[in-house]
């Protein structure tokens, strides 16, 4: 099948639309009617056909015109993307796992042709042809981490191992959820998680790094996270906020199931062969209330998470104000029906 | 575990005492590519005993075709290496597990100093082919006692920063003398006995050097030591350890889940709460804090005994 790509943007005219196939395979985070974190980490090891946990890094009807919007954001900060001397060995190592796994799981995409050190990348979305040395930062246009990062959807950090701990030490950042590599950069992973809520207390942080330092080789995990996002906007930084935090004012009744999303981050962890650094990507997907509705399933069950939600998540994750809104609108789509149990929608042969 | 049947490829005899092995992929394939300073567990089946023993990979880390490592005979050990010394031949089919680097470069270092005893080169063999292709500035300092002992010596290449230091030929290593006139931002990483890493520990301690960039690993295997008695408060079996099996060797052959990578009281994935303790626990692990061990409410089943009336633990 040969995978058709949308034109959208991402900003000023969000013109961004998901495809009734895109919903189908939207990695809905709610396994059940209610939400609190865990250390929901599993293998990721493909999963069922057709959803973004097939892959090992998922491609889908977005790519390229993510890839252009992240263009536009490392163009006015350049920032975005970091990487510290040291970490540029890990670079090499996550450009050789993306050029891998692309080029085998998407022959028809992507091609990777290896003669020793010598090798030929083409990427046909995008456009891209280029021969190059393995571990020789020369023969490429930019630094391996940045090069490979232009041509893979979601964030990256590249996560150093020293000390009993983590640190993001590289990182390629234009479409989080209100945080900052600039920021982050060279923080160890407590550092980096104070300001999650709870979390803490609840002893999460100190169990998840456990797990991070032990990650073996070949054996990738993954989690999904999630937050609500006004507008299909990528750039979410607090760089920009004052250009998207107005926006949450521009949610009414009548336009909250088009404006709200849902924005799903599926995210990864790779023990990196030659660094033994961790890589961290961070894929992002957006729905509208509107997109997620039409399989009544997730209609129930996400106005239920939302409306029970407790109070300090709902800050957290920035969303409060236009709360009372978005459950009001979902209960419309809630008739008191019990869900089935995981993730997947009950209507679709996934 | 990640773990796959693997097949020695080569033995070869470097000292009276020291073997090589290299494995391979029984149809060729690549094996996954490590960063200098990984180990691997390997496991041998001893009649009716399984025994698992971690070894430093001192092959080229960029090099997927197989993995090698040397083994010491310990003839006082617990049986490990006399069972690949004896049993373990070319063609034999062995149990792998994946690298894992609890000894990796810290690649912030201006400099990095490599500071070897004995059996200690091992993890160093792979970490200069790493530096020598990043094209890192370092040195390496390898002390043996006499060079028929010196296994490190046939696989060591022949180069102005690696620095052979034979005590019988009067050139005993001394740490400070190479600590001393290094530049700032040196790491220094040691692996050996305990008396060469106490050494190169003191004399950064007396430069003042900071103390995180001292790294070390010490070679730990198990210590073999009297039967005892323990009790698991989950499962609800009472199993005697023997005198040459660990607790964790012991947990795992009454078929009791327990997670574990290094198996040599370094990584902390097999700690166990104590649920009771009348006795004393013997710690012989780099992991828990003293607080911890005098406590006595947690132990590393890899490498701790117990001696004493009731050892209650939460498995």
């Amino acid at each position: 099948m040969t995978m058709q790509f949308n034109d959208e943007t991402f900003r000023d005219d969000y013109t961004y639309r998901n495809s009734p196939e895109a919903i189908r395979r939207f990695p809905f985070p709610f396994d059940q009617d209610s939400y609190m974190y865990s250390v929901n980490l599993e293998p990721h090891a493909g999963g069922r056909e057709g959803t973004p946990f097939n892959k090992r890094f998922d491609v889908d009807e977005h790519y390229v015109s993510e890839m252009r919007d992240r263009a536009i954001t490392l163009a006015d900060d350049p920032l975005r993307c970091q990487s510290l001397p040291h970490m540029e060995l890990a670079g090499w190592d996550f450009l050789e796992l993306v050029m891998d796994s692309k080029a085998e799981d998407y022959p028809d995409l992507f091609s990777l042709t290896k003669d020793g050190d010598r090798w030929h990348w083409v990427n046909r979305p995008l456009g891209i042809e280029q021969r190059f040395t393995f571990l020789d930062p020369t023969t490429l246009p930019c630094g391996p981490l940045e090069y490979i990062t232009r041509q893979t959807q979601g964030d990256h950090a590249l996560l150093d191992q020293r000390e009993g701990n983590l640190w993001m030490d590289a990182g390629m950042v234009t479409s989080q959820a209100d945080w900052s590599l600039d920021f982050d950069v060279g923080m160890n992973f407590f550092e980096w998680h104070a300001p999650v809520p709870k979390a803490h207390e609840m002893g999460i942080f100190q169990r998840a790094l456990k797990f991070l330092l032990a990650l073996p080789l070949s054996k990738p995990s993954r989690r999904l996270n999630w937050t609500l996002t006004v507008n299909p906007r990528l750039d979410t930084s607090p760089e920009n906020y004052h250009k998207w935090g107005p926006e949450k004012r521009t949610v009414t009744p009548e336009n909250v199931g088009a404006k709200q999303h849902l924005r799903v981050e599926l995210q990864t962890l790779w023990r990196l062969p030659r660094s033994n650094a961790i890589a961290f990507p961070i894929r992002g997907y957006l729905a509208s209330m509107e997109d997620l509705t039409t399989l009544p399933k997730w209609g129930r069950r996400l106005h239920r998470v939302l409306r029970d939600l407790p109070d300090e998540l709902a800050d957290y994750k920035g969303f409060t104000v236009n709360r009372p809104m978005i459950v009001d609108y979902l209960s419309k789509f809630d008739d008191g029906v019990p869900t089935s149990a995981g993730i997947y929608p009950d209507e679709t042969g996934l | 575990m990640t773990s796959q049947m693997l097949r020695v490829a080569e033995v070869e005899v470097l000292t009276p005492l020291v073997k090589r092995f290299r494995f391979e992929h029984p149809e060729g394939k690549t094996l996954p590519l490590f960063s200098g300073g990984a180990h691997v567990v390997v496991e041998m089946e001893d009649g009716e005993t399984l025994r698992r023993n971690a070894y430093s990979l001192i092959s080229d880390p960029q090099d997927g075709s197989g993995y090698e490592i040397a083994v010491r005979r310990e003839d006082r050990g617990r049986g490990g290496s006399r069972f690949m010394h004896t049993k373990v031949s070319e063609g034999d089919p062995l149990r792998v597990n994946a690298p894992v680097n609890l000894f990796a470069l810290d690649l912030r270092a201006r400099k990095h100093v490599l500071i070897a005893g004995g059996i200690g080169i091992t993890p160093f063999l792979a970490q200069l082919r790493q530096l020598t292709r990043l094209q890192l500035p370092f040195e390496l300092h390898y002390a043996a006692r006499s060079r028929a002992e010196a296994a490190g010596l046939k696989l060591l290449p022949q180069a102005p920063m690696i620095q052979v230091h034979l005590s019988e030929e009067g050139n005993r290593l001394d740490p400070g003398a190479i600590l001393a006139h290094q530049p700032l931002g040196t790491h220094v990483y040691t692996c050996g006995p305990e008396g060469l890493i106490v050494g190169v520990e003191d004399a950064a301690q007396r430069l003042n050097w900071p103390k995180d960039v001292f790294h070390s690993e010490a070679f730990l295997s198990p210590p073999p030591g009297k039967p005892f008695t323990v009790t698991l408060t989950r499962s609800g079996l009472t199993l005697t350890v023997a005198p040459n099996q660990s607790l964790l060797e012991a947990l795992e052959a009454a078929k009791v889940e327990i997670p574990w990578s290094c198996r040599g009281g370094a990584c902390g994935r097999c700690e166990t709460e104590v649920r009771s303790c009348k006795g004393r626990i013997a710690h012989h692990d780099h992991w828990l804090e003293d607080a911890e061990k005098s406590a006595q409410t947690k132990i590393m089943p890899c490498v701790s005994r117990f001696e004493g009336e009731e050892l209650l633990l939460d498995r």
